[in-house]
């Protein structure tokens, strides 16, 4: 237990809790990209057009079937090889998760409009509102409420993964912390444990409010 | 017919529920006896048809089926056994076929031997005039299908007394008719049953007494010619007469 | 493109496919075990396990399982719990996949009409013959394609195992790229190997999806 107090030595803390702000401010930005993003694609989804459909739905089920850790590497590693760009991990990383929160926010977006009956269409139609009114007054507002609480808890599943960024050089909360535990090897040998639980619980710390938050929405909205 | 009552609902209340409240409610029915409650929505006849068989726990009162007490927590896996029970919303099971829907309870609640049940539950589906429909699927069924399906799933547990909350309220009224022509052929061969109904001509038709709910209190009870045609209290003549259109010319 | 390296190494990566598969498929069924285990403690309200399941769902589910396997792999032998790498995989694959399968379990049984499990009541079923003739079976075709979500979820996340030197696919890869530089076959490998596991899963769950929905299952059935 005494271990543990490797955290508190010198700048460590402060180190750790940096490595935190490099992990929220890339999903974040990924997040902001995802979603703004995520609104034109889902919009684009509904359409009808079988070419435009066939496009999303392969980007879709490419982002859903292949691991975010090879698309990091894919871009990290294989955009450098073929075409020579050096692009830095953080760069790569905001690129790979805006590519797949764009296409899943997208789904999300495209499932809360098609999931609306065509009668709420029909009736503000029969109340002679114009197209743009039935949007504004009810149709936007309950897509809103199917769609924020599940945009909150893709934007979880984002702090989370960002911590696979690691892999691929950057330093971030997880790295800052294998850094502490390797620097600390023999005064504090048992420091693993405890710095790791702590990042465990830094991460925990992170999502879990969001995902409150985005439980309640869920249950008051539904 | 014995006199001795089959169902005794003693000073029954019921507080705070979202389909009503029950105050003060007494009566008893004999075996082979067909009562009928009405009143008001939000009166508490619901309440009470689900306080009979403890899918609602009441707050007071006594409720004694064949002289033993069934209010008190006691096995209400038994008293269910006993007490059969149709719904507005049909709810058959949607992953079952008709005759499975029909076999369940008497083959796993009652353990009877599955051949034996399936011949009786085909019997009993030809009577509904359902013969055919054995191996449909419930969402294959129109409404009153369902309704008449429902009807003898309860029946197949051959139960001592039938609760009926407003089974025909969610039918197209072409179809009301072919259900609750089921229900009186029950009640001629002498099923006893309490029912629940909207319908005032098929009450009258029916029914040994009428109950007259409001407010969570019997005002009334009395044979369904003198109620139908001769209510004593005023809400009850009120009542009956939200049934009438006045001419617009 | 160089042919003959592809066609030298993908015996390395169908072994390699064989691994993540198998540790896969392990920690698929275990996290369903798990899961069941856990929507069943909250749906009966049993006391003090109910709320160590929610404690646990809720750890589990806001937190990496890079992070889990890290606190695993490298933390837990300090303090004399040694397991070996593919023990933590199926283990961190496991109390993650436990939490993300009870919720998929849960919004199955939720979704089940009130009106079902009383009519079960009405003809006079036990509870448990209620939950194992009316209520599950509804629920469990509810519950199936969010199972199959889990199940490729889970199947993704086992590419994070490299980083505890487990043999799996990204780690072949890395190795490949580490040691002859062949970054783009090795990347190529990389995705072609995912596809080959992944797609047939999706498309499996996607066929199975529809058959229940064809079937009528789920849903409510009130009204017409």
């Amino acid at each position: 237990m005494q271990d543990l107090a490797v955290l508190f030595k010198g700048n460590n803390l402060a180190r750790l809790l940096g490595g935190l702000g490099v992990t929220l401010k890339l999903s974040l930005l990924s997040v902001a990209l995802s979603v703004a993003l995520g609104l034109i694609v889902g919009a684009l989804m509904t359409l009808k057009n079988p070419v435009v459909r066939a496009f999303f739905r392969l980007w879709l089920e490419t982002v859903r079937i292949v691991p975010q850790l090879v698309l990091l590497f894919l871009v990290y590693f294989g955009l450098a090889k073929a075409f020579n760009i050096q692009i830095s991990g953080e760069t790569a990383a905001v690129a790979v998760f805006t590519f797949w929160g764009a296409g899943e926010m997208g789904d999300l977006v495209r499932g809360a409009i098609t999931s609306i009956p065509v009668h709420q269409r029909e009736s503000s139609a029969a109340l002679g509102l114009t197209r743009g009114q039935c949007w504004r007054f009810v149709l936007l507002p309950q897509a809103a409420r199917r769609l924020v609480p599940q945009a909150i808890n893709l934007a979880t599943r984002m702090i989370k993964t960002t911590s696979l960024v690691m892999l691929i050089g950057v330093v971030e909360v997880l790295k800052v912390g294998s850094q502490i535990i390797d620097a600390a090897r023999y005064d504090a040998p048992q420091a693993a444990v405890w710095i790791y639980a702590v990042v465990f619980f830094l991460y925990f710390l992170a999502c879990w409010p969001i995902s409150l938050v985005a439980g309640r929405l869920e249950k008051r909205w539904a | 017919m014995s006199d001795k009552p089959i169902l005794e609902v003693r000073h029954l209340s019921k507080n705070f529920d979202a389909n009503g409240v029950l105050k003060d409610v007494s009566f008893a029915m004999k075996e082979g006896e067909v009562i009928v409650v009405v009143g008001p929505s939000g009166c508490g006849k619901s309440t009470l048809l689900r306080c009979i068989n403890g899918l609602e726990r009441p707050d007071g009162g006594e409720i004694l089926l064949d002289g033993q007490r069934i209010d008190t927590g006691a096995d209400l896996v038994q008293v269910r056994r006993q007490v059969g029970m149709v719904f507005q919303s049909y709810d058959l099971f949607p992953h079952m076929d008709v005759l499975g829907n029909l076999t369940l309870g008497p083959v796993q609640a009652l353990k009877r031997p599955k051949p034996e049940v399936e011949a009786e539950a085909e019997q009993a589906l030809a009577r509904v005039g359902l013969a055919e429909k054995a191996k449909s699927l419930p969402r294959q069924l129109s409404g009153g299908q369902k309704q008449r399906v429902a009807l003898v799933r309860a029946m197949l547990m051959h139960p001592r007394l039938l609760l009926l909350d407003e089974i025909t309220a969610a039918l197209d009224p072409e179809m009301v008719r072919e259900v609750l022509n089921v229900v009186l052929d029950l009640a001629r061969e002498g099923m006893t049953m309490l029912i629940v109904t909207h319908e005032m001509r098929f009450a009258e038709a029916v029914a040994d007494r009428v109950l007259f709910l409001e407010g969570g209190l019997v005002l009334e009870e009395a044979p369904p010619k003198q109620f139908f045609h001769h209510p004593q209290t005023e809400r009850a003549q009120q009542f009956l007469n939200t049934f009438e259109f006045d001419a617009v010319r | 493109m160089d042919m003959d390296f592809i066609q030298r190494f993908t015996p390395m990566y169908v072994k390699a496919a064989g691994l993540t598969l198998r540790i896969g498929a392990i920690g698929i069924l275990l996290s369903l075990a798990v899961g069941a285990l856990c929507c069943l403690a909250r749906w009966y309200r049993v006391p003090v396990l109910k709320q160590i399941a929610s404690a646990y769902i809720e750890l589990a589910r806001n937190t990496p399982l890079l992070v889990q396997l890290f606190f695993l792999y490298f933390g837990l032998p300090k303090v004399g719990v040694k397991l070996s790498a593919e023990a933590c995989a199926i283990t961190g694959l496991t109390f993650l996949g436990g939490a993300y399968m009870a919720e998929a379990l849960r919004s199955g049984l939720e979704a089940v009409d009130r009106a079902q499990t009383e009519s079960g009541m009405c003809i006079g079923l036990t509870p448990l013959q209620n939950m194992r003739f009316v209520i599950l079976p509804q629920a469990l075709a509810t519950a199936v394609p969010a199972i199959g979500a889990n199940a490729i979820f889970l199947i993704k996340e086992t590419s994070v195992f490299s980083a505890v030197a487990l043999a799996d696919l990204m780690y072949v890869a890395k190795d490949l790229i580490g040691m002859y530089y062949k970054t783009d076959e090795a990347l190529l490998m990389l995705t072609v190997a995912y596809l080959t596991l992944l797609l047939p899963v999706s498309i499996a769950f996607s066929l199975w999806e529809r058959r229940l929905r064809y079937a009528g299952f789920g849903g409510s059935v009130q009204g017409q």
